[in-house]
């Protein structure tokens, strides 16, 4: 998993690097200054998901595998509740402000950096779901804890992005 | 001394020409190679793949060298000939280059380091698959669709693909998106291959074997793992973008409407300069294993190597845009990429002497394998010199995407790594297959190979010095380059024959070769302890070691390795 | 420990395979010979003018002798280390290669040597200052020239596949033929170009005067070059950049003086009206022709194509697909497909009649 990260930390970081060379380069269009409003109750969520995810494997750990359900749930519907947070957002780019993948180079950069981190999102909330579907059949024991932890490990490297992403974004970038 | 003191010495298992022939053999044995997940047996699928590619990279190269040969040749139109270079280059380096030398790491890293398996089988059977179905979406391209000119989809923009040239606007059709997709695709499976290997080494040597008890070939190719993961990942975050570009409208490649033509040149090279480091840090490998066991004495200075490997993997990072001296950099920007390209040298150097080293004072042994290597020593030399001849930017202005600068790739890439894999294939043969490949014939084909190599790409350098720049389907009399490309073109008959009897060897002595035994060479490493070829389970009994050649230790009880290292 | 024989007893105790000594001849020289034996010969077959080959170690331009400077110091350099670790490899596979008396013993095994290593790390590390700090040298040297006053400015934006000259200064607009005066003497007039391009990246690449800079689309690149003879600098598009970009050949011509104003003051004319080529203007300027290509001084102004206000006057057609004349210019005109395939000219299929009249008209624009 730790390979994995570093080699996905690469791929981020060029989208990232790509996003910062093109920042006011725009010809046209919106700005992010324009358009932009801080997503903090969906940055909280993502954030607290580490924490929660945290608990479940401790959880696991000890052997409470109905306290790690509880947790695990509580991961996936913060995760969930970020990724309808960011379909929201894009819905009134899109339809308000007319903000495209197409519209200028912000539009592009934006909508990759941030797309390219939600579909890690929802890559890693297909595989929780899958946990949470072993578990609730009462299939995951205190022995599996070590598993539940490298895919802990993927959703901490998602938070992870998400701060950069959000620093170089609505920080940096307005 | 051949095969007399091993340890683990047990019968094989199923051998690798079968032997029964009725139809359910036949069906069973086909079978058992499509779902392994044995590492040997994937190893040696990567390595029949990518020399089957060699042979069709090579045929194309033989084509353009034919309509290379003369001036003002009619041989092949523009828009065939553009597609034909873009698709020799991206051969070579994604379904030739990658597939061998993952091959080889698959094959070698568990029996080097005592361990049964790579520590994910199946992670790494579908690292293959994927990898195998991106070179055929590759080729695909040639016989789908329409392309630029209509000539087939095949990709002609070149195997580094710039843009805007790639863009919609200039690049109709599919041929693009051929390359985009099968490359993405068999960078997946790079990764995935490399995350299984420096898992494996990092987490399944034996007892005993800390990690500076590893051989070279192990540690080359953590190195070399390593690189993959942090360099192919750019190549995949451009490529995503490329294909957001036609296929979503974005802009980060479209210059019309302000996008960078140079951040995709950054990106690519970001990943295109490690990468050839990652393929020839392997071929390294490979000599540090073969000429200290034909020269009959340790590897030289074996902390210094590693250092000196690691040294070129960092310093690698940094040196991208020397492949970008002509784009309009600052001076001080140029100025950088200089000095970390000439830095990057010294390592590389420094790994020649040990070799050099190694051999002094040794007693040489002149088999197939060694006289390959040696060529290899001698080549890469001669490439790293042209090397530094175009890391000074100035003169790179003259020499880069010039004749001059594919001699030297040419050189580093056929001069050192294929020499190597030659070299390669002929050491490890007898181990995955039993038999020993015929000396005679290796001989002759690296005679042959060496004269055409050398006729063909030393004469190379010329015509790049006369001012002829590279990708140009013709081009016209009384330049002066006529000559120096007939020259180049003679070259390829030897090269071509010289395969030839390669793959005749290879047929031949898989049915007829001299069995081999589990130690053919008198080497000291764990993988000459089995049987040839080792059983599926690699070691009836997973080894303990005490130095950095086990084998040494068991021939010369009374003066091994570990007291002295 | 086994005793080493003497040298004397082992040369008397075997005979070494001649194969052994093959490692002797350096690729290199072998090859280098053959060429110029090779090369003299056949630049006499091919009807080549050496004055014509743009060999880069040919300088004939400022910048291109600072280069050709620099290279020679690190062939040097290179050439020197080449024949160190080059001998000392050959010198070891003939020294320690194993001996037909062999008594099968293992060697003394060396594990590596900490002075030897610092050694051969230093003195590298030494060679590469000395390269890294002249190239800088040069690089500035090169790149940030300062521009006298004097300076002739062209405008160079590469097309597929062609390319547009534009001399601001003197109002001149033109296409794949560059003149521009020679500098010699004391009173230097070098000339400035500005780099850039319409469509995809270019290269804009004459050996003799300069080495190559790339025209990058949304970027301005500059470069400059001082030819200090009279005569034809030969050049081509040195990054590929689509099907044709074998056939985006340059044409420098470094002028004296006197010619070069001349040429100033032609190019400066505009074309004046010639009623025996009326119908051929006719159907120039009522094809689409004028959608692509600029006249002076007509209604045609198009910036697609090249500027053909003084089409006659240069020596190549197609960016030098073919050299130019009326049979050519009408072959041209009638298939550009066929000269140059890929070319984004497409066939007008004009009549016959039109096409004489059309190429009439088009022979006087000189």
């Amino acid at each position: 998993m730790t390979c994995l990260i570093i080699a996905e930390s690469a791929i981020f970081t060029i989208f990232v690097v790509a996003y910062l060379y093109y920042l006011g380069k725009d010809r046209s269009g919106p700005t992010p200054r324009q358009v932009l409003e801080l997503p903090i109750l969906n940055t909280i969520c993502l954030l607290s998901s580490s924490a929660t995810i945290t608990f479940a494997v401790r959880s696991l750990r000890i052997g409470d595998t109905k306290r790690f359900s509880v947790w695990w749930l509580a991961t996936i519907a913060l995760g969930a509740y970020f990724l309808l947070g960011t379909g929201r957002e894009w819905v009134r780019l899109v339809y308000d402000k007319g903000l495209t993948i197409q519209t200028n180079l912000f539009g592009t950069t934006f909508y990759s950096l941030v797309g390219l981190h939600a579909s890690h999102v929802v890559v890693g909330l297909l595989a929780l779901l899958v946990v949470m579907a072993f578990a609730v059949g009462g299939f995951v024991k205190q022995e599996h804890a070590d598993r539940a932890h490298v895919l802990a490990l993927y959703w901490h490297f998602v938070d992870m992005v998400w701060i950069v992403v959000f620093s170089v974004v609505y920080i940096i970038g307005r | 001394m051949n095969g007399t003191m091993n340890t683990n010495e047990l019968s094989g298992t199923m051998p690798l020409v079968p032997v029964a022939s009725t139809d359910k053999a036949a069906f069973d044995y086909i079978h058992s190679w499509l779902v392994t997940v044995d590492h040997k047996k994937l190893g040696l699928m990567y390595i029949m793949y990518g020399l089957a590619f060699l042979v069709i990279a090579g045929l194309e190269a033989t084509l353009i060298r034919i309509q290379l040969a003369v001036p003002n040749n009619h041989f092949l139109s523009p828009q065939v000939f553009n597609q034909l270079f873009t698709m020799h280059g991206t051969t070579m380096v994604f379904l030739v280059g990658m597939p061998i030398i993952f091959g080889f790491a698959n094959y070698l890293v568990p029996l080097m380091i005592g361990a049964r398996d790579l520590a994910f089988p199946r992670l790494n059977a579908f690292g293959f698959w994927l990898s195998a179905f991106g070179g055929l979406l590759l080729y695909y391209s040639f016989i789908g669709g329409e392309g630029m000119a209509g000539a087939g989809s095949a990709p002609d923009v070149g195997w580094f693909a710039y843009a805007p040239l790639t863009g919609k606007a200039f690049s109709k059709g599919h041929s693009t998106d051929y390359w985009t997709l099968a490359i993405m695709i068999g960078g997946f499976g790079s990764i995935a291959t490399a995350v299984n290997i420096i898992t494996t080494i990092l987490c399944m040597r034996c007892r005993g074997m800390t990690l500076t008890k590893m051989p070279l070939l192990a540690w080359l190719n953590l190195i070399m793992c390593g690189m993959v993961l942090i360099a192919v990942s750019p190549l995949t975050a451009a490529q995503i973008m490329l294909l957001l570009d036609r296929f979503a409208g974005s802009h980060f490649f479209d210059t019309q409407a302000g996008g960078s033509a140079t951040l995709w040149m950054h990106f690519f090279w970001i990943f295109g300069h490690p990468e050839v480091y990652i393929l020839i840090i392997p071929a390294f490998a490979f000599a540090s294993e073969i000429i200290p066991v034909f020269s009959r004495k340790a590897i030289f200075g074996y902390p210094v190597m590693v250092g000196a490997t690691l040294a070129i993997a960092f310093v690698s990072l940094s040196v991208w845009a020397h492949h970008m001296f002509t784009v309009g950099m600052t001076s001080t920007g140029n100025t950088f990429f200089v000095v970390s390209t000439m830095m990057v040298g010294v390592p590389t150097g420094i790994k020649i002497f040990n070799w050099l080293g190694t051999m002094w004072g040794g007693k040489l042994r002149f088999a197939t394998p060694m006289v390959f290597s040696i060529a290899f020593i001698f080549q890469f030399l001669i490439a790293g010199l042209t090397g530094i001849m175009l890391a000074c930017a100035p003169w790179d202005w003259q020499l880069n995407d010039s004749y001059f600068l594919i001699a030297h790739f040419h050189y580093t890439l056929v001069g050192a790594l294929v020499f190597m894999i030659f070299a390669a294939i002929y050491y490890w043969f007898p181990k995955a297959t039993g038999h020993l490949l015929s000396e005679r014939l290796g001989k002759w084909h690296f005679w042959l190979f060496l004269i055409g190599f050398h006729i063909t790409f030393d004469t190379m350098h010329i015509p790049g010095i006369l001012g002829m720049p590279r990708r140009i389907y013709t081009y016209e009399a009384g330049r002066g380059w006529g000559i120096w490309n007939l020259i180049c073109t003679i070259g390829v008959v030897f090269q071509g024959i010289g395969i030839l009897i390669f793959v005749l060897n290879i047929l031949l002595s898989l049915r007829k070769g001299k069995p081999a035994g589990s130690d053919p060479w008198d080497a000291w490493t764990l993988e000459w302890t089995t049987s040839s070829p080792p059983p599926e389970y690699n070691f009836a009994e997973i080894p303990t070691v005490k130095s950095r050649r086990p084998l040494w230790d068991i021939k010369h009880p009374t003066d091994p390795d570990w007291k002295y290292e | 420990m086994q005793s080493q024989p003497s040298l004397r007893r082992c040369r008397q105790a075997e005979t070494p395979k001649a194969s052994a000594y093959l490692f002797l001849i350096p690729p290199w020289m072998f090859w280098l010979v053959m060429a110029l034996v090779l090369q003299q010969g056949v630049l006499a077959a091919e009807r080549t003018d050496p004055a014509l080959v743009p060999n880069m170690f040919a300088p004939e331009s400022a910048p291109a002798h600072s280069i050709s400077h620099l290279a020679g110091l690190v062939l040097a350099i290179t050439g020197a280390i080449f024949v160190v670790v080059a001998g000392l490899l050959i010198y070891a596979v003939v020294r320690f290669r194993r001996r037909a008396n062999d008594d099968g013993t293992e060697p003394a095994q060396i594990y590596g040597s900490g002075p030897v290593e610092a050694a051969w790390t230093t003195v590298p590390f030494l060679i590469v200052i000395v390269l890294t700090l002249t190239t800088a040298r040069v690089i500035q040297e090169v790149q940030d020239a300062r521009k006298p006053s004097a300076a002739l400015d062209v405008q160079v934006i590469g097309h597929q596949w062609w390319w547009e000259f534009r001399y601001p200064k003197l109002g001149i607009v033109t296409a794949n033929e560059l003149h521009v005066p020679v500098s010699q003497g004391r009173d230097r007039l070098p000339t400035f170009l500005e780099l850039r391009s319409a469509d995809v990246v270019h290269s804009f690449w004459v050996p003799r005067l300069m080495g190559k800079i790339d025209l990058v689309p949304n970027k301005v690149n500059s470069m400059w070059i001082e030819p200090e003879r009279p005569g034809l600098f030969l050049g081509q598009c040195g990054t590929y950049c689509g099907t044709q970009h074998a056939l985006m050949l340059l044409r420098v011509y470094a002028d004296t003086r006197e010619d070069f104003d001349r040429w100033v003051k032609q190019q400066q004319q505009s074309p004046e009206s010639n009623p025996t080529v009326a119908a051929g203007k006719l159907v120039f300027e009522r094809t689409a022709c004028i959608n692509c290509h600029a006249v002076g001084s007509t209604v045609a102004d198009g910036r697609f194509g090249p500027d053909l206000t003084h089409l006659m006057s240069r020596d190549t057609l197609g960016s030098g697909a073919l050299n130019n004349s009326v049979e050519g210019l009408r072959a041209w005109i009638k298939s550009p497909n066929q000269l140059k395939p890929g070319v984004l000219m497409p066939a007008m299929n004009l009549s016959d009649a039109d096409l004489d009249q059309l190429v009439a008209y088009l022979a006087t624009l000189r």
